[in-house]
């Protein structure tokens, strides 16, 4: 599926404007501790958190996923989006809370391998 | 064909904005030298963690690498606080990260842990008070793993 899609199947909002949004997501990971994300989460996931600080861009491009989505209403930090947008890693953002958002994933076909 | 290549990359310490470039820019070479993905995988993820304990902990420091045929080899070296109990600091879960490290999601225990069971061979030297060095190394043989 294209993140595309999965933006507009489940409303994110889009805060990286000039994101690549044709990027075919293969999976999804959820969690707010970084070195579980590092080991864990496979390449081509679509990655859900709470953590919206910028050191998150750095973990989603070193381990080349799809896309970061923040929860419940997180608010990205400004740092945060810069440096998404300077490395091409899209950050998106939905109201619903990390659970609701990972079933509604999963309902979509994503699976975390 | 490949030659060996070498460098270094310069840490600072709390430098939270710069985070992870220098295993980025480690992956960055890696992939122009062709090494299979399961390699730069990692490879990636225990330069990654080894890069943040150097953010975290240390003053300053420096991440080497030397890439070989055989071999990616890749030493981090820092002005900190030293670790006391090596052994101890090798559990998982075990951390001495302040509240707001953890609150960023840093700091859970993983971080040694994570680089033991990606390296072929990962080796910890430490004074307290000094400084730490981590070095570990990954096999690029087929036998490797």
């Amino acid at each position: 599926m294209k993140l595309s899609e999965l933006v507009e199947s489940l409303s994110l909002d889009v805060r990286t404007p000039g994101a690549d949004l044709t990027r075919e997501v293969t999976g999804g990971y959820v969690s707010d501790l970084l070195s579980d994300v590092i080991g864990h989460a496979p390449e081509g996931a679509v990655w859900v958190t709470l953590q919206a600080h910028l050191n998150i861009v750095a973990v989603a491009s070193l381990k080349g996923l799809a896309g970061i989505i923040l929860a419940n209403n997180r608010v990205p930090e400004e740092g945060t989006l810069k440096k998404a947008s300077e490395v091409n890693v899209p950050v998106m953002t939905s109201g619903l809370p990390a659970f609701e958002l990972v079933g509604r994933l999963y309902a979509l076909g994503l699976r975390c391998r | 064909m490949t030659v060996n290549s070498d460098g270094v990359f310069f840490l600072t310490g709390k430098d939270f904005a710069n985070a992870g470039s220098a295993s980025s820019n480690l992956k960055g070479i890696l992939e122009k030298r062709g090494i299979p993905a399961e390699i730069i995988r990692r490879a990636s993820i225990a330069a990654f963690e080894a890069e943040m304990n150097v953010i975290i902990y240390a003053v300053a420091g420096m991440m080497h690498y030397t890439i070989t045929p055989e071999t990616i080899k890749v030493v981090l070296q820092d002005m900190g606080p030293g670790i006391p109990d090596i052994g101890l600091a090798m559990q998982e879960g075990y951390s001495t990260a302040p509240d707001y490290i953890r609150e960023m999601g840093f700091g859970s225990g993983m971080g040694l842990p994570n680089i033991k069971r990606n390296a072929d061979k990962l080796t910890i030297n430490s004074v307290v008070g000094e400084g730490t060095t981590v070095e570990f190394v990954i096999s690029l043989e087929r036998s490797g793993r």
